[in-house]
């Protein structure tokens, strides 16, 4: 499993890369890999504002539903329509299958995210290896 | 008995780990839940063939000329209609007629029965046929669950497969019935063609040591190689038996449903000249005009997967009942679900609701089962 270093994430699991003050998010590798085959990936909608920390839609894979946390508030730019069919894509490529993009209002918010190095090391520590 | 807390594993834990299953805790047991992925797994049970083991499962054998008299009293299906070498779903029932468990109950001979019985309950179940049984004249009870290591060969290349590995002729071998024969070398192997995922299929009970489990677990993948056999976990497993529509203890029966809520109840015979534990509940229940709910089939109409547990609603949000068994369907590519709901909602087509996180999203009721395997031809 691979966690861009260029990215910042949460501890549930989410990944946020900054261009500007425009945030794109979408889950990890590692989340991807524990839900198994994902089937429906539900999204805010274009306009929708976000707050940090809290739950802005879901990803369900068939045997479990999972809540998305948003890493950082601001308002919903775009939304990746392509999951709506084929939200497989999330499961063969996490790192490059981005679910929204957010105009962020405090880019300094990111500060409190883990890095690549500190998130792979906090999901050792989750899974115990 | 206080229980400890470690999780108890199969003769094939260390297999499934070095093969890179992903491993849950399911009833107190180290399991692995997904190989290759779910759905690839599920695909290749109702295409293919797939292998699972399921050796969490328990076995109690009853053996003595009162094995019969004891089975009769226990479980609610008639045993005394099976042959020797014949199998039946049946069920063992509280006096109230709700499910201590659900059973396969296998006629060894004719003073010999094979009861198989679910992971989660074994220490529950053993203890009940103690109490229930254990008094009975010319009866010995055997806890044998640690005995077996217990494999799944499924679908529709699965005789095809372990065909390769055994002198016996399995084509001979009708559904719930099985025989003992040489597999990988072993003797005496009971192969019985039963199975939990609505397909063709063996199941079989070698020795429980590693090195032989171990290595007729590689023998059956390397045979069903030509067939792209997959090792497959539980979470294929309860996907497969949901498509099927078949109860899983702790979701579609309980000790709180009883036989006509979950629609077993051509499993009851009350007619079989002896009183089975539960037997007069059912009697009243019958008398009282039925069931006031019934396990259902939902499918999904709306955008949305109802799961275990969701609350089931009229379409104006009135709670009724609640999903037992809930998940998007592999195979049929659809959003299905079993749930209880009052008997007045259980009629094919009518359209209820299901709460998905506070919302309504709506659903009709379906025919069970879900997903039958096409009929074989000659």
């Amino acid at each position: 499993m691979s966690y861009p270093a260029n990215y910042k994430y949460t501890k549930e699991h989410e990944w946020i890369s900054l261009d500007g003050t425009t945030g794109t998010v979408g889950i990890t590798d590692y989340a991807q890999n524990s839900l198994g085959d994902i089937v429906f990936v539900e999204l805010p909608k274009v306009g929708d504002t976000l707050e940090a920390g809290k739950i802005f839609g879901s990803v369900e894979s068939v045997k479990a539903v999972s809540d998305l946390y948003s890493p950082a508030s601001g308002t919903v730019t775009a939304v990746n329509e392509e999951l709506k069919d084929a939200p497989e894509r999330v499961n063969a490529d996490a790192n490059n299958t981005w679910m929204l993009k957010l105009e962020i209002k405090n880019t300094a918010e990111l500060d409190a995210l883990l890095s690549a190095d500190q998130y792979e090391k906090f999901v050792s520590e989750e899974t115990g290896h | 008995m206080a229980e400890t807390a470690a999780l108890r594993k199969t003769a094939l834990n260390a297999t499934h780990r070095t093969h890179k299953a992903k491993m849950v805790d399911f009833g107190g047991w180290d399991m692995p839940v997904e190989y290759s992925g779910l759905v690839a797994e599920h695909m290749a049970v109702r295409t293919g063939v797939g292998l699972f083991d399921v050796s969490h499962m328990g076995d109690i054998q009853l053996r003595g000329p009162g094995s019969l008299a004891a089975v009769q009293r226990l479980c609610m299906n008639d045993a005394a209609k099976l042959a020797v070498g014949q199998a039946h779903y049946s069920a063992m029932l509280y006096e109230d007629g709700t499910f201590v468990d659900d059973v396969i109950v296998h006629k060894l001979s004719d003073n010999d029965c094979l009861i198989v019985i679910n992971a989660g309950t074994r220490n529950k179940d053993v203890a009940w046929v103690r109490k229930q049984v254990g008094h009975m004249p010319q009866v010995h009870i055997s806890d044998y669950s640690d005995y077996y290591t217990q494999l799944a060969i499924q679908g529709p290349k699965a005789q095809a497969t372990l065909q390769k590995l055994t002198d016996v002729d399995l084509s001979r071998i009708k559904n719930y019935w099985f025989t003992w024969g040489k597999v990988c070398g072993l003797h005496n192997v009971m192969i019985a063609r039963t199975g939990y995922t609505g397909e063709d299929g063996f199941e079989i009970y070698i020795p429980s040591d590693e090195p032989t489990s171990e290595r007729v677990w590689a023998e059956v993948l390397d045979a069903g190689a030509e067939f792209d056999i997959v090792p497959c976990g539980l979470g294929a497993r309860n996907t497969l038996r949901l498509e099927s529509a078949m109860a899983l203890y702790g979701h579609e029966i309980s000790e709180t449903i009883n036989v006509y809520e979950a629609n077993l109840g051509r499993f009851a015979k009350l007619d079989k000249g002896v009183d089975f534990v539960g037997s007069a509940a059912l009697r009243e229940i019958e008398a009282n005009g039925g069931p006031k709910r019934k396990l259902v089939g939902l499918e999904m109409i709306e955008r949305g997967i109802g799961r275990d547990g969701y609350p089931v609603c009229t379409v104006s949000g009135e709670r009724i009942g609640h999903i037992t068994s809930g998940s998007p369907a592999p195979f049929l590519k659809k959003n299905i679900a079993m749930a209880y709901v009052p008997v007045q909602y259980a009629g094919v087509d009518e359209v209820i609701a299901v709460e998905i996180r506070g919302q309504l999203v709506k659903a009709r009721v379906v025919p069970l089962p879900f997903y039958k395997r096409p009929t074989k031809i000659a």
